[in-house]
């Protein structure tokens, strides 16, 4: 009998395939990470974050006016969306039978694989067209259509975690429902639902198409949510589109900040999931 | 056994999951101050009804119940009693220690205490400690309430639920199985317990190790395929008992 010997050498093989498919996957990553730097880190100084634009033609400026769009866009995106979609997902989870739970888990499924531009359209239709002008609080709520289904998913899968046995141990010590929920059940998985909602926000940070029909985008520094405003994508995608090479610089570097932030953000997540791991060791 | 009126009673008691019937027409008294065993197989409806004092059960999808439990006299099933103040009378441990991974030591004692009303800084850590001394446990932990619970052993993990059951002071305890995942230390330290915690509560404990059930507690209960077979002084059950099925289960013969 060779068989061992058969065994391990296929073994070795299907891990080697394995290794391969890695690092194929990796290496496209690798190769957008290293364009962005070769051809955005030039650019980035402190004038970058902390300057407007400049007129076509000059050098420098900077695009202070899209990270502060993104900030607020983004973070009315989640004063809008993750209450929705954290509280759905606990419905979903704590009520899995229900017929509003099934419903929910379709539609948000559905929601999930909805093209980005689309959901742009529909805050077109509903709120810049009747409004009859172009709004960064359009552009918060096409992103925060986009995120809740994702929320609520990954709230929803997080708490089905939780063991029913710590369920029951609130319910025995005379907690009502939503008590065990809140402070048991949700309080458990808090490290999961904030992990969900970070990636969720970067995300949805680096979306434009639905930023192309409501937000617009905007050459000047602006805090009026009923009003156009840049976002970091919008710029990326003007910057790109347009006729000089200097556009084109500030296009890549612009580029290179958004990746960072979603990294950024990215990483923030796997801490958030590191310390409930930890915890439970 | 001495006074008169059971702690806790059922009447008739059967529980169901949907359409298919667990726990079959079950009147059992259960004596105050006393250690209450329910022995039987796996699937015997032993669980099912012990999850039936307390109102456990009607959370499981499709749970529900006939007949009457009583607590002091008084239907528990009655429309006007709350399950969440009943179970704050009849109190619970499972087979699984699961102590609140989110909260400290003192904060899983204190979880049960901090229903309904908010008691005072003082008397709070007070019943704490009354309630770890009760479950053997205090001198183990004294030094680091503040500390995660999840860093105790699985014996200690559990005497913390014995601890977090005790301390809103119920009036009867709940057990289900609660060594099944405990080493034998752990097991001794739980069994140790029982007696001097039935001074002061009543215990209804399940179990599927007999020794356990001859050793810890004062009246044993067999129950076999959602029936009670038969109940009885412990000691009498397991000596003499009266009826055939009970005899083949508790030599060995099934289950």
């Amino acid at each position: 009998m060779n068989g061992p010997r058969l065994r391990r050498l296929r073994s070795h093989l299907m891990v080697g395939l394995m290794a391969l498919a890695v690092v194929l996957a990796v290496i496209p990553l690798l190769l957008i990470l290293g364009t962005l730097v070769a051809k955005g880190a030039s650019s980035l100084n402190l004038a970058f974050f902390t300057k407007m634009p400049v007129p076509a033609g000059e050098t420098g400026g900077g695009v202070l006016h899209a990270i502060v769009g993104t900030l607020l866009i983004v973070g009315t995106a989640c004063l809008i969306g993750l209450p929705l979609g954290i509280g759905g997902g606990i419905y979903c989870a704590e009520y899995p039978g229900s017929r509003l739970a099934v419903g929910t888990r379709f539609v948000a499924d559905v929601l999930n694989g909805t093209p980005s531009i689309v959901v742009g359209v529909f805050a077109w239709t509903w709120i810049v067209s009747p409004q009859k002008h172009f709004s960064a609080l359009a552009g918060s709520v096409a992103l925060a259509i986009l995120m809740i289904p994702m929320v609520t998913r990954t709230t929803e899968e997080m708490i089905k975690l939780v063991p029913n046995s710590l369920r029951e141990a609130a319910l025995a010590l005379g907690y009502s429902r939503w008590r065990t929920s809140l402070t048991v059940v949700v309080r458990t998985t808090l490290p999961g639902i904030v992990t969900g909602s970070l990636l969720a926000v970067a995300r949805i940070a680096g979306e434009t198409a639905p930023l192309l029909f409501t937000a617009l985008g905007s050459q000047y520094l602006s805090f009026k949510l009923d009003q156009p405003m840049a976002a970091l994508p919008l710029v990326v995608f003007n910057y790109a589109i347009g006729p000089y090479e200097e556009w084109h610089q500030l296009a890549w570097a612009t580029a290179l900040v958004l990746i960072l932030v979603v990294l950024v953000l990215s990483a923030a997540a796997r801490l958030a999931t590191r310390r409930k791991f930890s915890l439970h060791g | 056994m001495a006074d008169g009126t059971p702690r806790i009673a059922t009447e008739r008691l059967s529980a169901m999951y949907g359409k298919a019937t667990a726990v079959k027409d079950v009147t059992l008294p259960f004596a105050a101050n006393r250690v209450h065993a329910l022995i039987g197989p796996s699937g015997c409806g032993k669980s099912t009804f012990l999850r039936s004092l307390n109102r456990m059960h009607e959370l499981t999808p499709g749970g529900w119940i006939t007949g009457r439990v009583l607590l002091d006299g008084e239907d528990v099933y009655a429309s006007g009693v709350n399950p969440m103040q009943l179970r704050r009378r009849v109190g619970m441990v499972f087979q699984k220690p699961t102590p609140f991974p989110t909260m400290s030591i003192f904060d899983n004692v204190a979880a049960g205490l901090r229903v309904g009303r908010r008691p005072a800084r003082a008397e709070l850590a007070e019943t704490v400690e009354r309630a770890l001394r009760g479950a053997a446990l205090w001198e183990e932990v004294k030094d680091r309430l503040r500390t995660s619970a999840l860093a105790l052993s699985g014996g200690q993990q559990q005497r913390l639920c014995v601890a977090r059951t005790i301390a809103p002071q119920p009036e009867v305890i709940l057990l289900d199985e609660p060594t099944a995942s405990l080493d034998p230390q752990g097991t001794q330290r739980i069994e140790e317990l029982m007696f001097t915690l039935k001074r002061d509560f009543t215990i209804v404990i399940v179990t599927h190790n007999m020794q356990q059930a001859a050793r810890v507690s004062d009246t044993t209960t067999f129950f076999y395929l959602g029936a009670m077979i038969e109940s009885g002084p412990t000691r009498q059950l397991f000596t003499s008992p009266s009826r055939e099925e009970t005899e083949a289960y508790i030599t060995g013969r099934f289950g």
